[in-house]
């Protein structure tokens, strides 16, 4: 009986609920120094320790052409797995689904 | 500790619950602006945030369905919404 009220109530109490229930999902990751993780999320912790399975990475550098314009460029790189420190590389967005930038 | 309860919005952990579902915008230390309707903060002010939009220099940068905003990006909130009196002020 209490069952529903409490599932209910496991679904939203909390943001980490969130990251709960995006366990065994494709999640998108926002990562200081502009840089973006897409990957299956294998675990997580409290500090927001992250593993994640088949990764790519996107990092965006700013390059100074010769003609002094700035372009930013994008850099891909695919890892089988990959744990990421929470207290450190400071994850800002974790989401189960992102759209077209 | 024996006025705890006296007023639901004194203090600021329990204003942030008392605006839960409501749209909210959400500003990192980087510049960055999430909107979305808060679905729920904890402790260490890790929020959750539906139908949430990103913006960088002002511009639409991407769609999330559900995001989670990891606390201690030194994140400042505003209130959204003209239907709400309430306002919080921070820095």
């Amino acid at each position: 009986m209490a069952d529903m009220a409490d599932e209910a109530a496991a679904a939203v109490s909390e943001p980490l609920d969130l990251v709960r229930l995006s366990l065994d999902e494709i999640v998108f990751v926002r990562l200081r120094g502009d840089r973006e993780l897409k990957g299956r999320l294998h675990a997580y912790d409290s500090h927001c320790n992250l593993v994640l399975g088949e990764v790519e990475e996107t990092i965006y550098t700013i390059e100074d052409e010769d003609d002094g314009d700035e372009t930013v460029k994008t850099t891909k790189k695919q890892s089988d797995m990959l744990f990421v420190r929470g207290t450190l590389s400071h994850p800002t967005v974790l989401a189960s689904d992102s759209n077209d930038r | 500790m024996e006025n705890h309860n006296a007023n639901d919005s004194k203090d600021p952990a329990s204003f942030l619950s008392s605006i839960i579902g409501v749209p909210v915008t959400v500003k990192l230390n980087s510049g960055v602006v999430y909107k979305g309707e808060l679905q729920s903060v904890d402790g260490y002010m890790n929020i959750a945030l539906e139908k949430c939009t990103e913006f960088v220099n002002g511009q639409l940068r991407r769609n999330y369905g559900d995001a989670f905003v990891r606390g201690n990006n030194g994140i400042s909130r505003a209130l959204r919404g003209q239907d709400h009196t309430q306002s919080m002020n921070e820095r």
